[in-house]
């Protein structure tokens, strides 16, 4: 068992930070990028383009540089240090993973293709109000005739859905599994309204009204499991951003600690502030560990979905705990949006909504826990 | 980064733990897993079994029975033990003593002491804690005067684990006074337990058990050979010691040894007709907990792959923070599924109560020490916030 990045992985680590840090190094910049439509920046995800990183995860006949789990799990994570605003884990692991776990061959070379060059941006259109985190398609229904497809129903939150040139939409089919479909941002019987989310990025209601829709795939069988599993991959993939945020939140913080004044003295001289900063870090280190295991399981074909749910586990009670007291050891200033650390506080509660948060994954875990005697990290490939 | 381990780390693995399974006395492990208390007889021979087989201190320099294993083989070695109930080798001997001798004595002292404690045909206690010096160890007001060619020792040590046992003591003594730092004046003296002048003292504890005692130097005569490494330089020898422990300290096999049966004794208590094991909150508490463990584990194997010159990494002291933590939440989920049970603690023959409801809160109450010892979970957090955090 080894968690040392290679040569190569240190140089794409470095690459990704550098390009990140000139954009978003200073927080103002992003406060203007996400104050405006379509809450990221345009160039910025051009040039992750062009560094390969929007196709880093797919095969290079479609496009994309053939990298596995630890190297989206780096960019990932240079994407929570500084709070990117650019979609890359909902547009490129999420959607384009489902492209690619889905799609015919023809599929996966135009819709990679044009994600891998920046040219389509992707959204999955997979939550509908009044459901959450399942693997299957509820309200939104599609139907076929002759060899085309319509799709009618309500999506709700769309991540990015306004701004997506082509939605990844799941629908029910007859005889009740979900099928995923291609949608056209400019197709009709198509009505998305868009809208701020509180970590500054954007979502939609999409409304889909026997709107044309491309099968993704040959024949309609029932996707879940595929679903399923490209929802593990973007859990890890949450987990790392998450890990990038909570580091530069705990840093921040400890900066904060060192340099604030009060009492004539310096924060860091109150032990009751310095011990909650320790166990911030103890939580993230943690939470640091489990969701490199995960990626490494993934990496080594092991039991994603499993991995996936002690990753999200860990990663959510860490964030939860370090985003409040990050705040809470800045004092006011960590509620303003002036402020940096505030943010990542809103992020990190974002990233445990959006595919299942701690107490859904431990539900999940709990419901299995009779089925092994102990949990087995050097057991290889991991199975519960 | 890769998950699986090596073939040759497979098979070392499968090495231990046939050895673990197959060499130790079954009695001794049955006695570790009904977590009843060792007689001294049991500790010697399991400590002895390893020790012919190479397996007693394996982290030793190579010439004195080390193996020259890697961080993680080492890793391998302590899991497989503890998963397999096989008593730890003595920690005094194997883990602080050994070691200091090892790195700090002379040759003399380590051709008389090494192999003797390596086979535990000494057995040590450890002489560090005073009264009035706990987590401030560098406060201890226990003397050693030259006379002669002796040091003349007075003084107090307490919590001095199983020293009803010990044939020696490995003793913290201010051998100058006048030194500007108190940290200076510090020397590591090393005598037998039945020298004239030294007495021990039982301390009852809360769990009904005699574990530790109060040792008390009154004019204890030891020559002059016996002071390790150099004279006032004991606190250096006394944080290489504690560095060490904090390692192994985390007993995260044990924890999942003890894990995996609470989720057995689940199954034997019904509430409302049916296993607790099927109670919702019970089994999210244990799956919580089997997350958190891995979660250490998974840490554990980061830090000791980064350990640099032997030195402990930084983060070693979120295995001790969390690994006690843990130690502790398991035993009390213990007492919590033995429920009106556990009231029967100390019930001999006549109970109907199974065992391991027995013993659940006597050990839960033994367990608060885990917090305490080897540098308390309050100087881990201080050691995190100073050496990691910078604050």
């Amino acid at each position: 068992m080894d968690f040392t990045f290679d040569s190569e992985q240190n140089d794409l680590r470095e690459a990704v930070r550098g390009l990140l840090e000139r954009a978003y190094g200073d927080g103002e910049q992003r406060r203007r990028v996400t104050g405006t439509d379509p809450g990221f920046d345009e160039k910025t995800w051009s040039r992750l383009a062009e560094m390969g990183l929007l196709g880093l995860p797919f095969a290079e006949e479609h496009g994309g540089m053939g990298a596995g789990p630890i190297e989206v799990a780096i960019v990932a994570e240079e994407i929570g240090r500084v709070l990117a605003p650019e979609p890359f884990v909902e547009a490129v692991v999420l959607a384009g993973g489902l492209v690619a776990a889905a799609g015919t061959d023809a599929q996966r070379s135009e819709v990679l293709g044009g994600i891998a060059e920046g040219t389509t941006l992707a959204a999955v259109a997979h939550a509908e109000p009044g459901t959450r985190w399942s693997p299957s398609a509820s309200a939104v229904t599609a139907t076929q005739d002759g060899g085309s497809w319509t799709v009618t129903g309500v999506k709700e939150p769309v991540l990015n859905g306004a701004r997506a040139d082509v939605l990844v939409v799941s629908a029910v089919v007859d005889g009740g599994g979900t099928a995923l479909f291609l949608v056209r941002g400019d197709a009709s019987g198509l009505t998305r309204t868009g809208y701020r989310t509180h970590d500054g990025g954007r979502a939609a209601n999409v409304r889909f009204d026997g709107t044309p829709a491309e099968l993704l795939g040959a024949g309609s069988a029932d996707r879940t499991a595929e679903i399923e599993r490209v929802l593990a991959e973007a859990r890890i993939a949450y987990a790392h951003e998450a890990i990038g945020s909570m580091d530069t939140a705990l840093r921040t913080t400890a900066e904060y600690l060192r340099t604030r004044k009060q009492f004539g003295v310096t924060l860091n001289r109150f032990q009751a502030l310095t011990f909650r900063a320790a166990d911030m870090y103890v939580s993230l280190e943690l939470a640091r560990s489990t969701a490199l295991w995960a990626s490494m399981v993934s990496d080594a074909g092991g039991d994603v979905i499993a991995a996936a749910d002690r990753a999200r586990l860990q990663t959510s009670r860490a964030g939860r705990h370090i985003g409040k007291e990050a705040i809470q050891l800045h004092g006011g200033i960590g509620v303003t949006a002036e402020y940096t650390v505030g943010h990542h506080t809103s992020r990190l509660t974002a990233i445990d909504h959006v595919l299942g948060d701690g107490d859904w994954a431990l539900s999940r875990l709990a419901a299995d826990v009779r089925g092994h005697e102990t949990v087995d990290p050097l057991g290889a490939p991991y199975t519960p | 980064m890769r998950l699986q381990l090596s073939p040759e780390l497979e098979a070392f693995r499968e090495e231990m733990r046939t050895f673990f399974t197959t060499q130790v006395p079954q009695e001794i492990r049955d006695t570790v897993a009904a977590r009843r208390d060792l007689t001294k007889d049991q500790y010697v021979q399991a400590m002895r079994t390893l020790n012919a087989a190479g397996l007693a201190v394996p982290h030793w320099p190579v010439e004195w029975g080390g193996r020259g294993w890697t961080p993680l083989q080492m890793h391998i070695w302590r899991e497989e033990m503890q998963l397999a109930c096989v008593p730890e080798p003595l920690p005094f001997n194997a883990s602080m003593i050994g070691p200091v001798i090892a790195a700090f004595g002379n040759q003399e002292q380590k051709e008389r002491f090494l192999p003797r404690t390596a086979n535990i045909d000494i057995w040590w206690c450890q002489g560090f804690s005073e009264p009035d010096a706990g987590s401030d160890l560098a406060s201890l007001r226990t003397t050693a005067v030259r006379d002669g060619d002796d040091w003349v020792v007075n003084g107090q040590k307490t919590w001095t684990t199983l020293g009803q046992h010990a044939d020696w003591i490995f003793c913290l003594v201010r051998t100058d006074p006048t030194a500007e730092k108190k940290q200076r004046g510090i020397s590591l003296l090393v005598f037998p337990m039945d020298t004239p002048g030294v007495t021990l003292r039982p301390i009852q504890l809360i769990d009904g058990g005699h574990e530790v005692n109060e040792v008390f130097f009154e004019d204890v005569r030891v020559p002059a050979e016996d002071l390790i490494g150099e004279e006032n330089r004991g606190w250096d020898y006394a944080k290489f010691l504690l560095g060490n422990e904090r390692v192994g300290i985390a007993r995260i096999g044990a924890s999942k040894r003890l894990l995996a049966q609470a989720k057995s004794f689940a199954e034997q208590v019904t509430a409302g007709g049916r296993p607790l094991a099927e109670d919702p909150r019970t089994a999210d508490r244990i799956a919580e907990l089997e997350n958190e463990l891995l979660a250490l584990e998974l840490t554990a194997l980061r830090v000791v792959a980064h350990s640099a010159d032997g030195k402990p990494h930084p983060a070693s002291s979120v295995l001790k923070l969390r690994g006690s933590e843990l130690q502790q939440d398991i035993t009390e989920l213990v007492v919590d599924l033995a429920g009106p049970l556990s009231l029967s603690s100390f019930a001999d023959g006549g109970s109907e109560v199974p065992d391991w409801a027995r013993v659940a809160t006597p050990e839960y109450l033994n367990y608060r020490k885990v917090s305490i010892y080897g540098g308390s979970n309050e100087v881990q957090r201080t050691i995190i916030a100073g050496t990691i955090l910078g604050l």
